[in-house]
């Protein structure tokens, strides 16, 4: 599914350039729960977001689907996203003058997808993730884990090929966050494929196999037995 | 087509409508500045109606011509001869210079802009007294308070008839007392009121105590004779007066063996310049209107570019995740240009329903029975259709600058955590 060949990427500060990435080599099969691993500022979001297009590589090669994904301009890039990839962020990142229902509705919006269908099928999503009910509140009358499964719900209405999630958890306590990985691993149940960025241990056991990145390079890429959530919840 | 897409307009209102106040602020600007635009053009419209109510039934193209002493020697003659028209020259006028409309010959009684007692029960007033084709009132329309104006019948019959001017009335008749049907009496000879007029107070030539007879009448009663006094002309109405008065004079010159650089003997009053004047001068002022109110809502326009930018720094968030969920930058871009445009036209409506009201409050309070220069003040059709297309290009080429400050804005570099 994801196909990356010697992945650079260094950020220039003046005079001096950051290198945040020596050199990713890593694939994804479909149906991967992939929990990349690492220290603060060890460049997960960095390569996440380069799988994201939020962010293009200074050399290397990408691969989604099939798809050499290279020299985008912004709105192949924004098509691109809305097709293959579904984002959840540590800080939700919902609109907020905008009702759960209408959150999740907007990449199906962007997909130009009819507004009786949108809705039907947002409403199925919000169901999935437990929240049918609230469909009609503001995030603001949300709890934290709740906003998160809106989150969710609105990556997976596009019905993504791959669900990119940086620090999903990040932001939670961790009852709640169990609950989200619960959520999470029930997807990925389903066969979709996952990428999460954790740097907490615990959250990385429950998935399938883990990336540990350190000072931009990958020096650890192992298979791992699942924990699932659902003991904890 | 996306301008009837229901879910962008959704887009757009909840955008808009998230932030109220300060959307209403935004729109202030707007607001203020189509109330002026509209205030002023409607101002400058109700000028033009109100000179153009004021001189109703005042032929605008038309000039006065009478005769004075020379000022240059001629064919034997000496300077200073005091010229006399007779009333065959008006009839060799009207036959000769095809481009007159109507002549209306006219004699006074005593000098020019003389006094004579006109008596009524022991009362007097100093009044003008004029004999007139009722014609006349073809060029000067009289404001008939009570009964009629002279007609063609007084004259065939040399009728012992008048109209009289309110000012008239009042020095000769009790308030409220019925004068039609009763007496005057000039210089000996009684006539019959057969109505009183109100004259026009901004457009005066007769004086404001003038008495009317038939000018058939006249010459009877008072003797004159053929003589005439002078003549009020209106030409065809895509004539110039200028050249017509100038053929008038031609003509008379010859006639009365003028000399013909002699720029007294005849005199003349054209009446055009006054009218042409004042269009010129409410057709400047209309331009100057909407010139200054076009500015102004230019800068009420700014203004809400300004409040969008700020508003798309706000968003910035918003704009990365909407991004990053598959909004192309051209989407972007058309919904702050959209919403631009939303604020911008929502405002000039309800600007201009603001100015409307005020127009008709003060078109109220003007009344019908103003002498005052201002009628009917209101913004016309192509006026109100140019504004708002103005309006709404200014608003997207304003809407522009904050659409591509948002487009600059990367996902990446919106959703950063800090
Ligand atoms: N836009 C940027 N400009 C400069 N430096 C950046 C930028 N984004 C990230 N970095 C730096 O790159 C390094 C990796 O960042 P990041 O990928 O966010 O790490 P992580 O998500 O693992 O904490 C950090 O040192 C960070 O400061
Ligand atoms: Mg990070």
């Amino acid at each position: 599914m994801i196909e990356i060949k010697d992945l650079h990427k260094s950020y220039k500060m003046g005079s001096n350039s950051l290198h945040v990435l020596k050199g990713i080599n890593f694939s994804v099969e479909e149906g991967e729960l992939v929990a990349i691993m690492g220290s603060s500022g060890s460049g997960k979001s960095t390569l996440l977001n380069i799988l994201g297009m939020l962010d293009n590589s200074d050399s290397g090669e990408y691969i989604l689907d099939g798809v050499p994904i290279k020299n985008l301009n912004e709105t192949k890039a924004a098509q691109y996203r809305n097709k293959f990839l579904g984002f959840v962020f540590q800080s939700f990142n919902l609109i907020n003058y905008k009702s759960a229902l209408e959150n999740v509705a907007l990449p199906l919006y962007y997909q130009k997808v009819g507004r009786k269908e949108r809705l039907e099928k947002s409403l199925k999503y919000l169901d999935q993730v437990g929240l049918k009910e609230w469909a009609e509140h503001l995030p603001s009358e949300l709890s934290g884990g709740q906003k998160q499964r809106v989150a969710i719900a609105r990556a997976m209405a596009a019905e993504p090929k791959v669900l990119l999630a940086d620090e999903p958890t990040g932001a939670l306590d961790s009852k709640t966050s169990y609950e989200v990985m619960d959520l999470i691993q029930k997807i990925n149940d389903q066969g979709n494929t996952i990428l999460i960025v954790t740097h907490e241990p615990d959250i990385a056991d429950m998935c399938k196999r883990i990336v540990h990145l350190k000072d931009g390079v990958i020096i650890e890429d192992k298979k791992i037995k699942q924990v699932r959530a659902e003991q904890y919840v | 087509m996306w301008l009837f897409d229901k879910d962008l307009w959704s887009e757009i209102f909840a955008s808009l409508g998230k932030n109220m106040f300060r959307t209403f602020l935004t729109m202030l600007g707007v607001i203020i500045a189509m109330v002026i635009l509209v205030l002023l053009l409607g101002g400058s419209n109700g000028m033009s109606n109100g000179f153009n109510k004021i001189f109703a039934g005042t032929a605008s193209n038309s000039l006065f011509v009478w005769s004075q002493r020379t000022s240059e020697p001629y064919k034997g003659f000496e300077r200073g001869r005091r010229i006399q028209f007779k009333l065959e020259d008006a009839g060799i006028l009207k036959e000769q210079i095809e481009e007159i409309e109507v002549l209306a010959p006219r004699i006074e009684l005593g000098s020019h802009r003389g006094v004579v007692t006109v008596y009524r029960n022991g009362r007097t007033s100093g009044s003008a007294v004029y004999g007139d084709y009722p014609n006349i009132d073809d060029i000067m329309k009289k404001k008939l308070v009570e009964g009629r104006f002279l007609n063609e019948n007084d004259m065939a019959d040399s009728k012992k008839v008048c109209v009289i001017g309110e000012e008239t009335y009042k020095l000769l008749f009790d308030k409220e007392e019925n004068a039609i049907g009763k007496d005057v009496r000039i210089n000996g000879v009684f006539f019959n009121i057969v109505g009183i007029y109100k004259p026009n107070q901004n457009i005066n030539i007769d004086g404001e105590n003038s008495v009317y007879i038939p000018f058939s009448t006249f010459q009877k009663a008072f003797g004159s004779g053929d003589r005439m006094g002078w003549m009020a002309i209106s030409v065809q109405p895509d004539t110039q007066v200028t050249i017509v008065e100038s053929k008038i004079k031609q003509l008379l010159k010859n006639k009365y063996d003028i000399n013909p650089i002699d720029e007294r003997a005849i005199g003349s009053f054209d009446l055009s310049e006054v009218f042409n004047n004042i269009s010129a001068f409410t057709g400047v002022l209309k331009g100057v209107s909407f010139f200054v109110g076009i500015l102004t809502l230019l800068a009420g326009v700014i203004a809400i570019s300004n409040i969008l930018l700020i508003t798309v720094k706000e968003r910035t968030k918003e704009i990365g995740v909407r991004r990053a969920l598959g909004a192309t930058p051209k989407v972007v871009k058309r919904q702050i240009v959209l919403e631009s445009i939303m604020i911008t036209v929502f405002a000039g409506f309800i600007g201009f329903a603001i100015a409307v009201g005020i127009l008709a409050a003060v078109n109220g309070m003007i009344g019908e029975d103003s002498d005052i220069p201002f009628y009917n003040l209101m913004v016309s059709i192509p006026q109100f259709i140019i504004s708002f297309v103005l309006m709404v290009g200014l608003s997207v080429l304003i809407g522009l600058i904050p659409a591509n400050r948002a487009v600059r804005i990367k996902p990446i570099e919106a959703l950063r955590e800090e």
